[in-house]
């Protein structure tokens, strides 16, 4: 039985290697770089110019979630070059031994991202060697004034009953407990059993008051008012006020989520320094910016935000403050434990009702 | 040997997407972390939560199912009495709406249904009162029956178009009426679509995760998000095989009765 086994997972791996050996292209003159990023966060022009420019081919996939990213990287079928994972993540992939040291002599650029953020990347990659931040905001509060009239300053309000029917929740379980964590003065990555235990019976108390539990969608009920107050990442924002002037963000005064995404080079990278030349691109200030512009989430690149006009600069959504960033906490990885219990009382919460 | 040599793709195919996937799902389902033999995955689903997901979904499964079926039915029979092919354009219509992207079509639903979309915007207009079915089961129901009703349809169909006018008319002439005729002779013969259909659309209905997320919002847990849960949150492939494989079963049942109905594969959809 455990030859047959063993021959089967052979054959498998046959088939595997086969699949790709005949798939991958030659790519570019100086061969390719595999990128792995979240969904519309990249202006795609930059792609573009990248290969111009470097003469290496962009192959280009996307994931919705740290977690549906992980367990690929992990699994090692695919090895991508580089990635863009977030905060609790990298940590995790640090612990894990999944990520390579970044050769920062291939990375000029390096020296327009803010001391500020590389501080705060300390939180997951002590050292600064794994990790160039890409992308940092905060968690918090988005709602419309036309339907709201008072001014939003705690999370409490997402248990307003005014706003029954109109209130969304992220439907992600470490982002849905920063409400109720941040409220009842824990921390955002703690583990207790009997402080997550309160948090999850805040959680049912909200459950029949809620709209619904989303991700992406957040974006269209909000724009088009069939909700009025919703959780939302500050790298939204800009564009929803775009489309609907109405829509005010505030990061709540109890403190929240802090996080930054950075590209990583995962440990089975195949073209590493291709992976290097992509990132130093992306610093590059004027792509920094243009990219800035695209996925609008605020960008730790100094060079980038001297480009902002006054207005922008002054957003906090955009351009958080010190003294806001001190409120808020970053992700930590909290292991395995740790996430089997947020997973159940995530699963009870969504249970009820 | 030349037919052998075309079965070589197939054989490839299924051997590499079928049969080593199934095998490496009841692998990790029946090992944990470590690699050692354990039965804790599958009865993981005693859990309260994950068995009142269990149960939730097959209700809305059975109950979309049926629905597809008293809808179905009646539809496939006025396709055959209309004596139009099978490639003709009413049956092309049913077919159309296949080709457009599963996500896409829910996705589609989730803004039309919406409390500020298109159809409340059009009913708000008339002073028509607002239909408040989005992120409720039966917003679940819903988009069950629109995206698998064709599989439901299209069985039925080729079963019946199989059925001559002679055996009617015979029917007939031996003294039957048009119920008797009906109960006694067409739906007896059309059984083997019906169980096709039935099975068509009830495997999908009980394994979907993304018709609960869009339409019902995130707020109605089925066994699908659980196992979803399981490989993108916790990470934990085992427990998620393990409850992929305590699905199976109720798959597996529904297969047993296809096999037993539909002995001559009359009842294929294409």
């Amino acid at each position: 039985m455990k030859k047959k086994l063993t021959a089967a997972l052979l054959i498998a791996a046959m088939c595997v290697s086969c699949l790709t050996g005949c798939g991958g292209s030659k790519g570019g003159e100086n061969g390719v770089v595999k990128v792995y990023n979240w969904g519309e966060y990249i202006d795609e022009e930059v792609i573009q110019m990248f290969e111009e420019e470097t003469g290496i081919e962009v192959i280009y996939d996307t994931f919705e979630t740290n977690e549906e990213m992980y367990p690929l990287i992990e699994a090692g079928g695919v090895a991508y070059d580089v990635i863009c994972p977030s905060d609790y993540m990298i940590e995790k992939m640090i612990a894990n031994d999944l990520l390579a040291e970044i050769n920062f002599d291939n990375i000029p650029n390096m020296e327009y991202i803010s001391d500020e953020i590389m501080e705060g990347s300390r939180f997951f990659d002590p050292e600064n060697k794994y990790s160039v931040p890409y992308t940092f905001g905060t968690l918090g509060i988005l709602y419309n004034s036309s339907l709201i009239d008072e001014e939003i300053t705690s999370w409490e309000s997402l248990w307003n009953e005014e706003y029954a029917g109109n209130i969304l929740m992220y439907n992600s379980p470490r982002d849905l407990f920063t409400a109720p964590l941040k409220l009842l003065g824990y921390s955002l990555n703690t583990t207790d059993t009997a402080e997550l235990d309160e948090a999850k019976e805040m959680l049912l108390e909200q459950k029949p008051l809620l709209q619904r539990y989303v991700m992406d969608q957040i974006k269209d009920t909000m724009i088009s008012g069939s909700a009025s107050i919703a959780m939302c990442y500050s790298g939204e924002v800009l564009q929803l006020q775009e489309q609907n002037p109405d829509l005010k963000y505030v990061i709540p005064e109890e403190g929240s989520n802090y996080f930054i995404d950075s590209w990583v080079i995962p440990a089975n990278a195949e073209n590493k320094e291709n992976a290097e030349a992509w990132i130093n691109f992306l610093n590059d200030p004027e792509i920094a910016y243009k990219n800035f512009e695209y996925i609008t989430y605020a960008t730790p690149n100094t060079g980038a935000q001297e480009m902002m006009d006054e207005e922008l600069a002054a957003n906090q959504a955009v351009n958080p403050s010190s003294e806001v960033l001190s409120r808020c906490e970053v992700f930590r990885t909290l292991g395995e434990e740790g996430d089997a219990l947020y997973s159940e009382m995530w699963m009870e919460i969504k249970d009820a009702g | 040997m030349s037919k052998k040599l075309l079965s070589g793709p197939y054989i490839v195919w299924m051997v590499g997407f079928t049969l080593i996937p199934l095998a490496l799902i009841v692998f990790y389902g029946l090992t944990d972390k470590a690699g050692a033999f354990t039965l804790e995955n599958i009865m993981a689903i005693a859990q309260p939560e994950r068995l009142n997901a269990l149960l939730r979904s097959l209700k809305l499964s059975l109950v979309s199912t049926a629905i597809c079926l008293v809808l179905a039915y009646p539809l496939a029979m006025i396709l055959k009495s209309l004596k139009v092919g099978r490639g003709s354009f009413i049956v092309f219509i049913f077919i159309l709406p296949m080709w457009m992207n599963f996500l896409l079509r829910t996705m589609a639903w989730q803004t039309l249904l919406d409390h500020n979309g298109v159809i409340n915007n059009i009913l708000r207009f008339f002073n028509l009162p607002e239909l408040k079915i989005i992120n409720t089961q039966a917003a679940i129901i819903f988009g069950m029956v629109y995206n698998f009703l064709p599989f439901m349809v299209l069985p039925i169909y080729n079963v019946l178009v199989k059925i001559g006018d002679d055996t009617v008319e015979a029917a007939r002439d031996l003294g039957a009426n048009s119920v008797q005729t009906f109960f006694r002779v067409i739906l007896p013969l059309s059984m083997p679509g019906v169980i096709s259909g039935i099975t068509m659309v009830f495997v999908p209905a009980l394994t979907t995760f993304v018709i609960s997320d869009l339409l019902g919002g995130g707020m109605i847990l089925l066994i699908g998000n659980v196992i979803e849960q399981e490989f993108t949150f916790t990470t934990n492939w085992n427990l998620g095989s393990g409850l992929s494989l305590v699905l199976m079963v109720f798959i597996l049942i529904s297969m047993a009765i296809l096999a037993k109905y539909d002995k001559e594969g009359e009842g294929a959809a294409f």
